[in-house]
């Protein structure tokens, strides 16, 4: 008796109607592909797109190897800004600078200027920075914690004096409101007690969102949020990404270029340090200017 | 969002087919000298099992032979016959009252120390020094470590620690005296499972939280440390092993008397002012290698020690053997979690 084949369903009818998940962000059962096309048509663009951050002919180096080349970029909230470009094109570092998670690294050293709402970051302390400007990794990387303590770690407000049991009622809405925005909650809400190392990759990876939501940022860095995951958790998160976009400001850093074409609104190419273009995804998938672009995006190297 | 129906899956092959496992590999095929070297592993291996083993048989046997419920309440006295020679109380509140001021000075401080080394580190040089120094004092024989103990606690302005005599000497000998020596001897143990722990750690978990605009002080509080609990329980244990072993200590800064003796009257700090004797002095002073005089009460006590040994052991593996995630950890290590370091300033 073989094994039961499961065949999995695509659906490469484009859906015309706004056919947006159920405000929970749940997609149960549909297709990546689906979603893909989803995203794309349901997608009108943001009404309020305001600038949030500001990066400036900034230079990076790790010691004395300058691994980002006068870059300036507009980020913007109401949109989702990607960075493409093969690896060690600096993107990553690009991103991890907007919140000076660069400075653990020693001998990192940066010249230009990066402003959030007008402010030089490196004027801001930096942990109110990182508050402000909070990230997501590549491995979903929650704590070894429960899944409330994971999310209530990040609140931006401190607990009180009064310490020991720290489960004031506001503090557990916040928890519930950061896991809502993640569209996790529904599928924790049974046991927020649970270790977060129980859940699915997927799962954790929306815990790290949630995580990041709950400091009430301005600014959410993505690094490759779904690279270590399958499929359908991806379609969640992109998902995820897109209805985000109105109260926060998304960065997201990916390889894949679907990704970067179903969720970004601004596009930008990397290439051994240097901003090679940025436009519209419309424009730098299907109209690349730059002759780079253009190989890079249908795979001549990368 | 399981779309898979698991329900449908065959729980196993249908029987007939034949299955094949994993077996080990036949070592016809290895050269010679891994051959030679996988039979010294074995004959090593089951060779230390066996002395292991005949350790603790011969200590229950001659042990359990001369083990009265009897031993363990009453103090010791000093007579010449055994009958009246008392039972060993007194080491045994030795014992435990060394352990206590032992690990409760130093699995703070390596734990502080090992999280420094690992976290911080910064300058470098002085990392490095105190690098060297927790090895010195690992390689340094716990002989050495009393003497200068006893050159520290006999100092005059230290005289409150210890039992000062009527011209002004200080005797230096004392619980306080022994178990912050025994906290030195144990140190290197717990600050370098805490290193080690740490540094062992990926460093996602670090990004995650600094990223979040946590400082590095809660980073290593509230995430660093309750992930490494385990290892520091390990770390902790294995100190107390150490501690709990060791004979030289305590011949020379507790005094080895038979009873303990407080000085004063102020309940706990007379008694750890004072002079007393541990489960291993009180072996080997009634042991025919000292004075002789009770060489059963010797097995006795000898066999008991061994018991604590063997049980520390066995919550140091309980211990490690354990997840990482304090959500699935029982409630028996609760009051192990590291909201005890939850201090103001931290925050």
């Amino acid at each position: 008796m073989p094994p039961p084949v499961r065949r999995i369903q695509v659906d490469r009818e484009p859906h015309v109607a706004p056919a947006r998940a159920a405000s929970n962000g749940a997609v149960a059962g549909a297709s990546p592909a689906a979603v893909a096309t989803r995203l794309r048509s349901a997608r009108a663009p943001s009404v309020h797109v305001r600038e949030r951050m500001r990066i400036e002919s900034v230079w990076l180096a790790y010691g004395e190897n300058w691994v980002v080349r006068d870059v300036s970029l507009p980020v913007r909230q109401g949109e989702v800004l990607a960075m493409i470009g093969a690896s060690g094109s600096g993107k990553t570092t690009l991103l991890r600078s907007l919140n000076r998670l660069t400075e653990i690294t020693t001998g990192a050293a940066r010249a230009g200027n990066i402003t959030l709402d007008g402010q030089d970051i490196h004027e801001l302390e930096v942990n109110e920075l990182r508050r402000r400007v909070t990230m997501v990794f590549q491995q979903p990387n929650p704590f070894p914690m429960s899944i409330f303590d994971n999310v209530a770690y990040a609140l931006a407000e401190r607990p009180a004096r009064g310490r020991r049991r720290r489960r004031s009622p506001q503090i557990e809405e916040a928890v519930a409101d950061a896991l809502h925005r993640a569209g996790l909650y529904d599928e924790v809400a049974g046991d927020l007690e649970r270790s977060a190392l129980r859940l699915s990759g997927g799962q954790q990876q929306r815990l790290c969102i949630a995580r990041a939501l709950a400091a009430e940022p301005e600014v959410l860095l993505l690094d490759e949020p779904c690279s270590a995951l399958d499929p359908i958790s991806t379609a969640t998160i992109e998902e995820l990404i897109v209805q985000l976009r109105d109260s926060v400001a998304i960065v997201i850093v990916t390889h894949n270029l679907q990704q970067a074409f179903r969720v970004a609104d601004h596009v930008a190419f990397m290439h051994l340090g240097e901003l090679v273009e940025y436009g519209t995804s419309e424009q730098v998938f299907d109209r690349p200017v730059m002759e780079r672009t253009r190989d890079y995006i249908s795979g001549a190297f990368g | 969002m399981s779309a898979t129906a698991t329900a449908e899956l065959a729980p196993a092959p249908p029987p007939g087919i034949p299955i094949a496992r994993a077996r080990r590999e036949p070592t016809r095929s290895w050269p010679l000298a891994d051959r030679i070297g996988f039979l010294l592993s074995w004959v090593v291996g089951i060779g230390l099992c066996l002395i292991a083993l005949a350790i603790v048989l011969f200590m229950l046997v001659k042990g359990i032979a001369y083990l009265r419920p009897s031993l363990l309440v009453q103090s010791p006295a000093p007579s010449i016959k055994q009958s009246q020679s008392g039972g060993f109380l007194d080491p045994i509140e030795g014992t435990l009252i060394v352990a206590t001021v032992g690990i409760a000075i130093a699995a703070p401080t390596g734990i502080a120390l090992g999280t420094w080394l690992a976290e911080y580190g910064q300058p470098r040089s002085l990392a490095r020094a105190l690098e060297s120094a927790v090895e010195i004092i690992a390689g340094a024989p716990s002989v050495v470590l009393a003497l200068f103990g006893l050159l520290i606690f006999d100092q005059g302005y230290l005289g409150f620690l210890s039992t000062t005599a009527a011209g002004g000497g200080v005797y230096g000998r004392s619980f306080f005296a022994a178990g912050a020596i025994m906290a030195v001897l144990a140190l290197p143990l717990i600050v370098g499972t805490t290193r080690e722990a740490l540094v062992r750690l990926p460093n996602h978990l670090r990004e995650a939280s600094l990223g979040l605009g946590r400082t590095r002080i809660t980073t290593v509080r509230r995430v660093l440390l309750p992930a490494i609990r385990g290892d520091m329980a390990t770390g902790a244990a294995l100190g107390l092993g150490r501690i709990i072993g060791d004979t030289a200590i305590i011949t020379i800064l507790l005094g080895t008397v038979l009873q303990l003796g407080p000085v004063g009257h102020v309940p706990v700090y007379s008694t750890l002012r004072g002079t007393g004797s541990t489960l291993t002095t009180y072996i080997y002073a009634n042991s025919p290698a000292g004075e002789g005089s009770a060489p059963q009460k010797a097995y006795a006590a000898a066999f008991l020690l061994l018991l604590i040994v063997l049980a520390l052991n066995g919550i140091v593996t309980w211990l490690s053997g354990r997840g990482v995630s304090p959500a699935e950890r029982g409630s028996a290590f609760k009051f192990l979690r590291f909201e005890w370091f939850a201090l103001p300033w931290t925050r």
